[in-house]
């Protein structure tokens, strides 16, 4: 048997079978140990799968030898071979990083459990991403969050209970409401298999079944990407997760969904259903629209470096929603070059957020006087991947903002441009004003130094810093990430073959 | 196919909206997953109410019987009512946890007293 073949079980098998044993093992560093080797394998297999993918077109992989439309199928295309790179990716960076940070927050008896929550995240987050069967999808989605739910209440503040709580309503609301939307896919087309249902589509779109499921679906799909006015659990759940726990969701998990949005938008019901018929623009863009405004404005407003960003969070998801509804090759390219991008910035930003945490233990923007003499390389982080979230040139976040205006641009959307730029102006307000705090402002000078104050331990420093050359490298170079990216639209765009 | 003909729908649409409303307007926490259970029973019924072909027989393959439900939700089903009951477990035990910290369940004196953390 060639394991080359079997890559696509792999990826989503590794970490499905860590948790049982992470479990068993007990031990807190040998579950440390055993998730980040079950990570790297699986970035390995998810990159096996990209360059496959890359090589010979669309891998169709049936679980247990049934084939396509009676059994499930897991179906590899550019699109979602670039987004299992994504995960895998920063699960393994964040979990390299978790160690000290866990240790720190977390109470060690409750460490195996941790790191148990983690890789069924993972494997719910990576088979959203790679199975090409609708039910299928329901079933990760469920199995993510439920582990979500309790990764977040790791959190040490007691309103890490309550913010998952009210995340648990919410996300469940949501699961229900794309289940509900794949059951009437289902009685209107008789199939689950994604393929296959985008071929029925056209003959069932008549039916009233197909407008709720439309409906249903995107209601739940925008609560589990939170995107404006759903976004109400995100703020609490970032905030009081435990800072490792926020910088993976925050990098992965709004970013799988809105995943699954393009491919059920674009790949199954078609741009033309989609944006010509139901005129999701109408009620996506003013929401996305609202966003990244208004959410950029909340987030000057905020103390808590944290919660900060958990706002900026849900402004980007509304830069990349309104790249989708420009529903051009160019826009759909912008909105999945800003997911990889945001996930990749975002990630490192809380990482450094984290670092500060560590030796603080707290996060108060305003008592971060003069921190670049204490960490000097925490801050430095904070400072480079902040750019990279305003897009300064030779950063990502330059690459993927350019390329959106381009798109809205070219479609004669200058309003979309010109708010894109204006709130792009509050993001440097945001970021700027934790900087000349971190950089410029003076300890006053009747309180006592604080004492034991260091920089972070290496082992949390040395993958952010990979993290954030990776983002400079792909700031720099942006052309490698562009054209994956111009790969997976007009593969979405094209729908399966 | 008349309005009543359609009753099982409308029992899916009845328990679906008390459901939601229980979520939504129950500040009690234990409540509000009652009425995440409501509201999943009614998904439950809605896939099973798809299923049933009239005049069809359990889908066992048997000499005589041509006719028979589709047996494809039930499976589905089955999958979904686990997935319910480990959402309602995760949630019981949050709710647990919530009342040996906070001391209550009731959601309008939980943002009370968060509120009153904030400020102090």
């Amino acid at each position: 048997m060639d394991i080359a073949q079997q890559l696509p079980a792999l990826v989503i098998v590794l970490p499905m079978l860590a948790a049982p044993l992470c479990v068993l093992i007990r031990h807190s560093a040998l579950c440390w140990a055993l998730s980040v080797f079950t990570s790297l394998l699986t970035f390995l297999s998810a990159f096996g799968l990209f360059n496959q993918v890359r090589a010979d077109g669309v891998i169709r992989y049936a679980i247990g030898g049934w084939a396509a439309p009676t059994g499930i199928e897991y179906y590899v295309d550019m699109a979602n071979a670039s987004m299992l790179l994504l995960v895998s990716f920063i699960s393994l960076i964040v979990l390299l990083y978790a160690y000290e940070s866990v240790k720190k927050s977390v109470v060690k008896a409750k460490h195996y459990l941790f790191y148990a929550a983690w890789m069924l995240c993972l494997t719910g987050l990576l088979g959203i991403t790679i199975t090409g069967d609708a039910f299928n999808v329901f079933v990760f989605l469920e199995i993510s969050s439920l582990s979500m739910y309790m990764l977040i209440a790791f959190g040490s503040n007691r309103r890490a209970l309550t913010a998952s709580f009210r995340y648990l309503i919410m996300g469940s609301i949501g699961a229900s409401f794309i289940l509900i939307g794949i059951g009437f896919l289902y009685a209107a087309t008789g199939t689950l298999n994604m393929a296959d249902m985008a071929g029925r589509i056209p003959d069932a779109e008549a039916q009233r079944a197909v407008l709720v499921a439309f409906s249903f679906l995107t209601i739940g799909l925008m609560i589990k990407s939170a995107v404006f006015p759903l976004h109400g659990w995100l703020a609490n759940a970032y905030q009081y997760a435990p800072v490792a726990v926020t910088a993976f969701l925050a990098g992965t998990a709004t970013k799988v969904s809105l995943y699954v949005l393009l491919r059920f938008f674009f790949s199954i019901f078609g741009t033309e259903y989609s944006f010509g018929y139901m005129l999701l623009n109408v009620v996506l863009l003013p929401a996305a629209i609202v966003s990244f405004i208004l959410l950029s404005l909340v987030a000057i407003f905020q103390s808590d470096l944290k919660r900060m960003l958990a706002y900026s969070s849900v402004a980007q998801v509304g830069y990349i929603v309104a790249a989708f509804c420009l529903a051009t090759e160019q826009g759909l390219t912008a909105g999945i070059v800003h997911i990889f991008n945001h996930g990749i910035i975002k990630t490192a930003l809380f990482m450094s957020v984290g670092c500060m945490l560590f030796r603080l233990g707290h996060t108060h923007r305003n008592s971060l006087d003069n921190l670049i003499s204490t960490m000097p390389f925490t801050v430095v982080a904070f400072i480079i991947s902040g750019l990279g979230l305003i897009g300064v040139p030779l950063t990502v976040g330059f690459v993927s903002k350019f390329t959106l205006i381009g798109a809205a641009m070219e479609k004669g959307w200058w309003l979309v441009g010109a708010l894109v730029l204006l709130s792009s102006l509050f993001a440097v307000i945001y970021i700027g004003r934790v900087i000349e705090i971190m950089l410029f402002r003076k300890v006053r000078v009747n309180e006592p130094a604080p004492v034991g104050m260091k920089e972070a331990p290496l082992s949390m420093l040395v993958p952010m810093y990979a993290l954030i050359g990776v983002s400079i490298w792909f700031g720099v170079f942006g052309t490698t990430t562009l054209s994956v990216a111009r790969e997976a639209a007009l593969v979405l765009l094209g729908g399966y073959q | 196919m008349s309005i009543l003909g359609l009753y099982n729908y409308w029992v899916v649409v009845a328990l679906m909206m008390a459901g939601l409303y229980i979520m939504i307007a129950r500040y009690n926490l234990i409540k509000k997953i009652i009425g995440l259970g409501v509201f999943q029973t009614s998904i439950f019924y809605l896939y099973i109410t798809m299923g049933k072909v009239h005049g069809g027989t359990a889908p066992i393959l048997a000499e005589g019987y041509p006719l028979y439900s589709n047996p494809l939700p039930h499976v589905l089903i089955l999958t979904a009512i686990v997935v319910g009951v480990a959402t309602t477990a995760v949630a019981l035990a949050l709710i647990v946890r919530i009342y040996e910290e906070y001391d209550t369940i009731e959601e309008d004196e939980l943002k009370s007293i968060e509120l009153a953390e904030q400020e102090s």
